[in-house]
């Protein structure tokens, strides 16, 4: 764009960019998609969306802290790890299935979202949005790692794309981890109650639905109880530098064992779904 | 040998007079300071307000693709907003204190920000008239006499340009769906057509900081004759698009070369900017509410900081 000749440069009328070309296409245009020999193409989608669910619902919650962020470096450091997020769901929706991203991300019901409960929590304060945070980045970048050894390319790409990401995200949580347990006597205490709320919905993270079970059986997909070890030494290490304990509280049940990737969430996932799906709904005819 | 003062009043006034840049350990006027801070605090306050009514929509955009534009708009408007705190810092104001001014009502933001986003072609029109209308304000700032504030607007207009783009292909999307989304788009159009006029400001004949402004060059054309620009590069949009601009007297003047357009409601413009618009309390109790809840984060950030300070001195 030409300064002098801005005025010129909004208002030319033969560039296609201005009104139909601004670099936003199908994620995984030009990529081959086909389901890998040997592989169950509904596992595959169950699996990809089990991943994108994630992504996705978690992004939704730190959308919500868009404008609400206790500094501007803050606002722009949560906005990008939700444009993250939202970017890693985008393709793993992509890659489910022929249905289209928009289609399961606001045409499914509740009990079709496979996103673990941890991931849909409201964010009382900073303290437990940066608990979540560093619980959900430890847990993903472990796993994603892992994925980038994936028979299936498409999930192998997407992983080590996502690593790179991921790895930035759980950095920005230790970091302020360590600052408000190392900070003042308040922010401790604020810090150190945002784990205990998170923390009953650790061990889900690590429980290895049966479809995760076949898949990394086949070389696909991973087992996420794999990275249990990995996930309990990050954390010991910045809540030691943060001068916190692990917190000591149990696991919070499903409903007779079944929990977010089967489809039963807490009750709080009923709104967020209702905001998240409400235009796209409200006519689905139309085209946006 | 120390300069005198009429010696750095002759190299300041020459600076401008050879539109060269003024940087920020140069000698200037208090009023070219106190000016440039105003101005400066005001746009970074406008950005930040600004992201109120579209942050609005995120969690509600109807695709992930929007989603994705939207949400990176807004976090630029958020960038807009920390390099303009720091263009003000160079002439030694405080981010802190400034912020402290916004939310006490003591010093001001564009008045655009004061109307509601009722439904999602509100995020199209915004891009189209209010970041276009931004950009015409805008451009002729990349040229200001102030330095830092001239390489900021810079970056800003680049992106404000990919904002208007993207909301007008928005609203071209919706044109082109059902026929509800048309009547968003009409309907979003006719609430901020008159407002998006208004961002210009006052009249010249009205305006009480022009003159000096454009003396300094630190502005370089009028309200008025931007507002023009705006209009006349607005209404072919608005052919291409398929919407009416609610203005009956609008209609192109050849003789002018321009188009003639309606009398805007001052009446309104004085209300709103004095506090009294549909959402001035809600976004200023918004910004507080956000900066008090964030107070104890940034007390532990600097009790760690100073924790770290006093284990390596
Ligand atoms: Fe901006
Ligand atoms: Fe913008």
């Amino acid at each position: 764009m030409v300064f002098d000749n801005a005025y010129e440069a909004i208002t030319e009328e033969n560039d296609s960019r201005w009104a139909f070309g601004t670099g936003f296409t199908d994620p995984l245009e030009g990529v081959d998609t086909s389901v890998p020999s040997g592989v169950d193409a509904g596992e595959l989608e169950a699996y990809c969306l089990m991943l994108g669910d994630d992504a996705l619902v978690f992004s939704h919650r730190l959308q919500e802290w868009c404008t609400n962020a206790p500094e501007l470096e803050d606002e722009v450091a949560i906005a990008n790890i939700a444009l993250d997020l939202l970017g890693q769901a985008r393709l793993l929706l992509a890659r489910a299935g022929e249905r289209g991203e928009d289609s399961y991300a606001f045409f499914r019901g509740e009990h079709e979202f496979r996103n673990v409960r941890l991931a849909e929590l409201p964010h009382g304060d900073f303290g437990e949005l940066i608990a979540a945070l560093l619980v959900f980045s430890t847990w993903r970048l472990a796993l994603l790692r892992r994925l980038t050894e994936s028979r299936d390319p498409v999930l192998a790409a997407i992983a080590a794309k996502g690593v790179k990401e991921v790895t930035y995200h759980r950095d920005y949580a230790a970091q302020w981890t360590v600052r408000l347990g190392d900070g003042t006597d308040h922010s401790r205490e604020r810090m150190a109650a945002g784990l205990a709320t998170g923390w009953p919905y650790v061990d889900e993270l690590f429980t290895p639905h049966e479809i995760e079970v076949s898949l990394a059986a086949s070389g696909v997909a991973v087992n996420p109880a794999e990275s249990r070890a990995e996930f309990d030494e990050v954390l010991a290490q910045v809540l030691r530098a943060a001068t916190l304990d692990v917190p000591e509280v149990p696991g919070i049940p499903g409903v007779s064992g079944r929990t977010g990737r089967d489809g039963v969430h807490t009750e709080s996932m009923g709104y967020l779904l209702a905001e998240l799906q409400s235009v796209a709904r409200a006519d689905p005819e139309a085209t946006w | 040998m120390t300069a005198t003062m009429p010696d750095l009043e002759q190299q300041f006034e020459q600076t401008i007079e050879r539109d060269q840049r003024i940087e920020p350990r140069d000698w200037v006027p208090e009023a070219y300071r106190t000016t440039m801070i105003r101005m400066i605090a005001q746009h970074a306050h406008s950005e930040i307000i600004g992201m109120q009514p579209e942050g609005n929509w995120i969690t509600r955009a109807p695709s992930l693709r929007r989603k994705a534009i939207l949400l990176a708009k807004v976090q630029d408007e958020a960038g807009h907003g920390l390099y303009l705190y720091s263009a003000a810092e160079t002439l030694g104001a405080d981010r802190g204190e400034l912020t402290a001014k916004l939310i006490a009502g003591k010093q001001k933001y564009s008045s655009i920000f004061n109307y509601p986003t009722l439904t999602f072609a509100d995020v199209g029109v915004i891009g189209w008239l209010v970041d276009g209308a931004a950009i015409c304000n805008q451009v002729p700032l990349c040229r200001s006499s102030y330095g830092p504030y001239a390489r900021a607007m810079i970056r800003i207009c680049k992106e404000e340009s990919f904002h208007q783009r993207q909301g007008y292909e928005l609203l071209m999307t919706m044109m082109r769906g059902t026929e509800e989304q048309r009547r968003m788009v009409q309907d979003a159009t006719n609430r901020w057509w008159w407002p998006s006029l208004m961002m210009f400001g006052p009249p010249d004949a009205d305006s009480s900081h022009t003159a000096q402004s454009m003396a300094w060059k630190v502005k370089r054309h009028t309200n008025d004759e931007l507002r023009q620009r705006f209009v006349d590069m607005t209404v072919p949009q608005a052919e291409a698009l398929g919407v009416t601009l609610p203005d009956p007297h609008l209609r192109w003047n050849a003789e002018r070369e321009h188009y003639d357009f309606g009398d805007i409601d001052w009446s309104e413009f004085k209300q709103v900017v004095s506090g009294n618009g549909p959402c001035n309390a809600q976004r200023i109790a918004h910004r507080r509410k956000a900066h008090e809840d964030g107070a104890w984060v940034r007390e532990a950030a600097a009790a760690h900081a100073a924790k770290l300070r006093e284990r390596t001195a």
